[in-house]
């Protein structure tokens, strides 16, 4: 995954203020956390930022399919086992008889779904990563032996 | 709700949405489960010496073989249902046919002895409820029986198991590499070499004992202290620790009377093999491995494998299987010298060397019956899609007639 010093050393380091942050180093903590875009940053437009420009884009190209929390689904590597839909203490407290018990959910309030053998995110505004007062939760990773699920 | 006829577990919490007679999309299935109901893409042909032939006379030709046979043998059924299984059975009554399925080079010896009550198992649903202690042993439920830990195992909350995977139970993998079933045990994972299944399991048996074992002190009376506070275990034998120690069950059988509160769970590939299994020893009081001749008679040389080497048969009957696929070459290097008669739903390596393809519906999706679970729980299979695909229960009644 990218660290914000990878992102900070392609920026134009001249703390110009023009993107609305105070530093170059606060502009590629908001690029991190997805709140800025690249294009915020009019410096990197011109011609001799040419390379470092397209070398950002591509290092944040991973996490632009990214949810509102930072996660990210990787279908190709999903087998569909269901751990995360079971492990999600969200998942568990809305449906406990059944996602919580290991069965196929019964309502929509469950953030992970099976379908086609491939996991999908809904109603993300749930997920306890979501907001101001988020918690850094790791329910879904760990139960994924093939690491198809990543938070950006 | 339908059920997934992928593996041995046998979900039967699927939906299905079907479009134009095909299914679109199932929810909450596997990757495995998914692919299998949303059928083959090269589904067989009737045929007759590789060349397309209507259904009847592949019916018609496939009798003949069987006619003209001295030996024939009938193979397969693990993916039938419990329903065509007796019909297979039948058959073979009929024919004098030497009987035998994937179990005898997979599960069969194991659920043997379940079946014989010389080993002490539960359901599925007991371990979602009940155990505490998991032990996935040779096997890698995981990539196998994918939904296995998420819907029965390690992840669910039980009736006395309310907190789950996080404080309730604990997982434990013992194996030849690092599966992603022994990723998921993490702390509680031992590697053991190649074949090193029979010296753990003493060493395990030492340490139970109180005796201090030569074979890594330390780790051992770690596990054995961990079995010992079990209330409810269960010991997941996967093909692994059979292959490993075929030749030695009976030391299973020792591990498993000093471990009272666990229960041996086998770990079967095949959604109905158990089925099978269960049929034939309530026909003939063997699992695999019979040939009928008046009476059902037992030996280790009407295994498919024997009889191929030995070169002992001269007619093959294949029913959703594909031993082509599954067996070695060695093995199979007799099988194109004899005729082959291939029932399956879609093409397979073993169809491609069959003198006769008869083709059927894909049980659980397009024909309805039931299968036995890998616990010996009966679920019932529904219809999903409708088409004029032939059950493999009707074609081998129809086979039994022309016979």
């Amino acid at each position: 995954m990218v660290t914000v010093m990878e992102i900070y050393q392609l920026l134009p380091k001249t703390n110009c203020k023009k993107c609305g942050e105070s530093t170059c180093m606060a502009f590629a903590v908001s690029l991190l956390g997805r709140k800025k875009k690249v294009v915020e940053c009019t410096p990197l437009l011109e011609e001799n930022f040419k390379a470092q420009k397209e070398k950002l884009e591509s290092l944040l190209l991973p996490s632009a399919g990214a949810e509102e929390t930072g996660m990210i689904v990787h279908t190709e590597l999903c087998t569909g086992c269901g751990n995360c839909v079971v492990a999600c203490p969200v998942d568990v407290a809305n449906d406990p008889h059944g996602a919580g018990m290991g069965c196929a959910p019964t309502n929509d309030k469950v953030i992970f779904k099976v379908v086609d053998g491939k996991v999908l995110a809904s109603n993300i505004k749930e997920c306890r990563r979501f907001g101001k007062s988020k918690v850094l939760c790791y329910a879904c990773i760990d139960p994924c032996p093939t690491g198809a699920i990543e938070f950006v | 709700m339908f059920t997934c006829t992928g593996c041995a577990l046998l979900c039967d919490d699927i939906e299905a949405i079907v479009e134009n007679n095909r299914i679109k999309e199932t929810r909450n299935t596997c990757r495995r489960g998914s692919a299998r109901m949303k059928g083959a893409m090269f589904r067989l042909v009737p045929s007759i010496d590789q060349k397309p032939a209507d259904f009847e006379s592949s019916i018609k030709k496939a009798a003949e073989i069987l006619r003209n046979s001295t030996s024939p043998m009938l193979f397969g059924l693990d993916n039938s249902t419990c329903e065509a299984q007796v019909k297979g059975i039948q058959l073979a009554k009929k024919i004098n046919a030497i009987m035998d399925d994937t179990s005898s080079f997979c599960q069969g010896l194991l659920i043997e002895k379940i079946l014989q009550k010389k080993l002490r198992t539960c359901s599925l649903d007991d371990i979602r409820n009940k155990a505490d202690v998991l032990v996935y042993w040779g096997s890698d439920a995981q990539d196998s029986q994918p939904r296995h830990l998420s819907r029965f195992s390690y992840f669910p909350r039980g009736e006395s198991r309310q907190r789950g995977y996080e404080e309730d139970r604990l997982a434990i993998a013992i194996d030849v590499r690092e599966s992603n079933t022994a990723k998921i045990c993490k702390g509680h994972f031992y590697r053991i070499p190649l074949k090193g299944d029979r010296e753990f399991i003493l060493a395990l048996m030492e340490a139970l004992s109180g005796k201090a074992p030569a074979y890594d002190t330390k780790n051992m009376l770690g596990l054995a202290s961990i079995l010992k506070k079990a209330e409810f275990g269960a010991i997941f034998v996967g093909i692994g620790l059979t292959y490993s120690i075929k030749n030695d069950f009976e030391i299973l059988t020792e591990l498993a009377d000093m471990l009272p509160k666990f229960n041996i769970m086998p770990m079967v590939g095949h959604y109905n093999m158990r089925g099978f299994n269960e049929a034939l020893f309530k026909e003939t009081g063997f699992v695999n491995r019979v040939k009928f001749e008046g009476k059902a008679v037992h030996e280790n040389k009407y295994a498919i494998i024997e009889a191929l080497k030995n070169k002992s048969i001269d007619a093959l009957v294949v029913v959703g299987s594909d031993p082509v696929l599954s067996l070695p070459r060695s093995v199979i290097a007799h099988l194109p010298s004899i005729p082959v008669v291939c029932i399956d739903p879609c093409q397979t390596f073993t169809s491609k060397i069959a003198a006769v393809n008869i083709p059927c519906a894909a049980s659980g999706v397009e024909s309805a019956g039931s299968a036995v679970r890998m616990d010996g729980k009966v679920i019932g299979l529904k219809k999903i899609i409708e088409n004029n695909y032939l059950t493999d229960e009707d074609i081998l009644k129809r086979l039994m007639e022309a016979v």
